[in-house]
This record gives C-alpha cells, structure tokens and sequence, in this order.
C-alpha cells in the first residue's frame, strides 16, 4: 500500500478548443476538451493538464467556461496553465473548477507572485513550471538555466536553484520541463529531472521529449519523478494511458489500476 | 427521500468541485447548496464540510461567520460528511501554523508527516500528493460499493491522529499508517478529496447523499 506514480496527459487549449486535437477512433469531435478529457478520464490517466496558448482576451475568457464544462464532467483533479499573471486569474480558474494553476514566466519575472499565491489560496493549488535547457559544456559539471518564451529567452537563472527557491517560496508541486528535449521524442532529460527531484521537498513533474512507453518509466525510475507528463504519445493514439501503466507496473512501479 | 444538502463555505477552498460532484450523484430533486448561513445549514438534512489550506486561517473563518456552534449542532443531528481540512479541524489540536486548537469534536492531534523514505529509498515528498489507497478497516454505509483498498486522491501535509482508535475506519499509508477516514454516530470524515477521486470518490459520495446517518 503506497502513493501510486501519477500519469498526466496534456493538451494544449486555445479559444477553449483542443489545439491540433486528439486522435481517438470514436471521437466525434477531435477538439472539444470535455470529450478529450471525459475519454482520458475513463482510459485511466491520474489527472489532466490544459495549457492555454490563446493569445487574446477573448481566448482567456472562453477558456474559464471550458474549465467550467470539464469540472462538470470529469472528476479528477484538473491543472490549468498559461498565461497567468496575477492572483486574480488564480482565483478565477479554481473557481471555475481548476483544482491547480501551473504557473511559470509570472514566477521569473515577480518570485514574489509564487509567495502571494500560496499564501493567499494554499501551496496545493500551486504548480510552478520549470523550462530548463542544458547549459554546461560537454564533459563540465551539468548545470540548466532557465528559459522563457517557449525555450528561446535565457534568463540567467540556475535551473536547480530555481527549483529550490520556488518550492521555498510556496509551490506545491513543480512541473520540469526540458526545452532541449521537447517535441524530440527522445525522452526526458533525466538528469535534469533527478537533479531537481533530489534536491527539493516537494513532488516533481518530468515533461518534454517522451517518445515511448520506456520514456516514462525512466522518469520515475532514474529521473526520481513523482509523475510524469506527456501530450503526443497518448493525442496521436501511438500508447494507451493503460499501457503506460502496465509497463511501469512491469518495472516494479506502484501505479493506479 | 430527496432532501437537500448544505455544502459550507467558509472562504476555504474551491467548492464548485464538490457541488458539481455531490449533485452528480445525488438522487434526482436534491437540493444542494453553497452556503455560510448558519440557519441554511441547520434547515438542510445533510452537510459536507470541504475546506483546504491552513488550519489557522480555516479556525479564524469559521469564528468569523460564526459557524462553530451551528456546525457543532449539524454533526449531532444529521448525515455530515468532513473532507480533507474539513475532517482535521475536527480534532483537537493542529501542529501547523505554530498550534491550532481546532474544533475539538474529537480528541486528538493534527501532525505533519515526519521525515521518511519510499521503496526505493528516496525522501517521501510533502505534500503528500497523488493516489493513495485506503484500508477499510471498518465496515461502513459510506463504503458500499466501494472495494476495500481502494485508490482515492489525496493532498496533504499534515494528518489527523484521533486518540480513540475506535474512531477510525480507514487508514493509509505514507511513511507511517495514519487514519485517513473516521466515522462516529452521524459524522464520517475523509482525508482524501472524494469528489477528484473519480468512480470510487462519486461511490462514497453518491453513498453519503443517500445515508440515513446510522453508523451502521
């Protein structure tokens, strides 16, 4: 008896619609996030993650009734991201059924932002999002620094002080992206992960580069995640969530049936 | 035997998410509603007392509206169903914000999970957050339908250690086994959040909005 390893697909939203949508047989409508969400919920996934990339007022807007429909619907624990900027969109998405807000270029630019949420509606609610690239020299001692906008804005920050620092400050969880390996399909950076995992209180995310069911195990088993993130593998329909499961099971890895 | 079910607001925490679950499985015609007064409270035939954050703060909005002595009356008289903050407050005593003393209903302490290892040796995180499993280690109406260890999702730091063993009918496992659900007369309590713990979460719900408030 123990905390199962947790599976979280995640779609991206804009105007409230699935961007490029999820390529199940049998779904009638490959962008609706309520039929995406309801279908993930009933293969098994352990929680779902929205990243909003509308970039207008009117996307936001949309966005609040989509996470109204989902949470009407599908009753597992929901995380929104995007754009959030101050405590007042924070509000407005736990209160439209969000249970988290993952939150990642507002906490580079005000820290003090991080410290406000968590103090204000609680460190469980809060997830902060890492975007890390590898900066170290071949053969140096591995060091990542932090980057904005999409992976292309260097900020200067050490990627594993960072972590510390955000989980001092009231995250709850943090969500670790490599920038170098997202959309490769080569898998996680797993000593990215480890090094942030090992090093901090709180539980871990790995997310960027998953291309096989493998992928996600060594991101519990060497990258020492607490969960792992994926979006193609299971949009595309290349993996089932169950088989994700059956395969960490295999490896030894306390999963949710 | 629709009737109709108050969910306590007390500015702790989103509620929607247990209104839109409650009323998912409630009988058809139930009536349920958000609510801080106190008379609403009493007038309704079952409660569910949710809240997250800190234990401080959920104290200090519960004085404030003045729920104390309604929600006391509530638990004594009707089906009442606490969830996660919701059930450590009724304990004596919290470790978190430097001590709390809570509502006080049962005898007991509130205390954050001590330092500890997984399998595989690596420090347990706190929060505790994710599926864990609950052993029914008691029979109860709130279980029906619901398999004995089942997974129910959890977010904790701290967790409730009651006095009287009799009180518990589930506990789970993080570093230490601890009671994750306990029930006496009309009042049963649950760490883990039912209504984000999909199938078995909406059992034990659609079992409270249908409980005559018997422990047995």
């Amino acid at each position: 008896m123990s905390l199962a390893k947790r599976i979280i697909p995640c779609l991206d939203v804009a105007d409230g619609r699935v961007v490029k949508g999820v390529q199940f047989e049998s779904l009638r409508d490959a962008g609706d996030p309520v039929e995406a969400a309801r279908r993930y919920n009933l293969e098994g996934a352990d929680e779902l993650t929205f990243l909003d990339i509308s970039a207008s007022h009117e996307g936001r807007e949309t966005l609040l009734h989509m996470v109204e429909h989902v949470a009407e619907e599908v009753f597992i624990p929901l995380t929104v991201g995007g754009g959030i900027r101050a405590i007042s969109d924070v509000r407005r998405l736990l209160n439209a059924g969000a249970d988290k807000v993952s939150i990642n270029t507002a906490a580079v630019h005000n820290p003090d932002l991080i410290k406000e949420i968590a103090d204000s509606v609680g460190a469980q609610c809060l997830v902060v999002a890492i975007d890390a690239r590898r900066v170290s020299a071949v053969g140096a001692p591995l060091r990542w620094e932090i980057f904005t906008h999409g992976g292309r804005k260097p900020t200067g920050l050490d990627a594993v002080e960072w972590a510390q620092r955000m989980a001092r400050y009231g995250a709850g969880e943090l969500l670790v992206t490599s920038m170098d390996r997202d959309g490769t399909k080569q898998g996680f950076d797993l000593d990215l992960t480890r090094a942030i995992a090992d090093s901090v209180p709180v539980p871990v995310i790995a997310s960027g580069g998953v291309g096989s069911l493998d992928d996600l195990t060594a991101g519990i088993l060497q990258g020492h995640a607490d969960a792992v993130l994926a979006a193609s593998i299971f949009h595309f329909g290349t993996y089932r969530i169950a088989e994700a499961k059956a395969n960490m099971a295999a490896a030894g890895i306390e999963v949710r049936g | 035997m629709a009737g109709s079910i108050a969910i306590v607001d007390y500015g702790m925490g989103n509620l929607r998410s247990v209104a839109k679950a409650i009323e998912h499985v409630a009988p058809l015609g139930t009536q349920v509603l958000i609510t801080d007064h106190a008379q609403e409270i009493l007038n309704a035939d079952r409660v569910v007392f949710p809240g997250q954050g800190a234990a401080g703060d959920c104290m200090a909005a519960l004085k404030s509206r003045e729920l104390i002595e309604p929600l006391a009356q509530a638990a004594k008289t009707r089906p009442f169903l606490g969830i996660c903050m919701g059930m450590q407050v009724m304990l004596d005593h919290s470790e978190e914000n430097g001590g709390v003393h809570l509502l006080g209903w049962f005898k007991g302490a509130v205390r954050r999970f001590p330092a500890g290892c997984d399998a595989r040796g690596l420090a347990l995180k706190i929060p505790q957050m994710g599926w864990n499993q609950i052993q029914q280690i008691k029979p109860h109406p709130l279980w029906q339908g619901v398999a004995d260890f089942s997974r129910f999702y959890f977010v904790h730091s701290y967790y409730c250690a009651p006095e009287d063993a009799a009180l518990d009918v589930g506990v789970t496992e993080y570093g230490i086994t601890y009671t994750s659900a306990l029930a006496q007369g009309s009042v049963f309590a649950i760490q883990s959040h039912p209504e984000k713990s999909a199938d078995d979460g909406l059992q034990v719900l659609k079992n409270f909005t249908r409980w005559d408030g018997r422990p047995d």
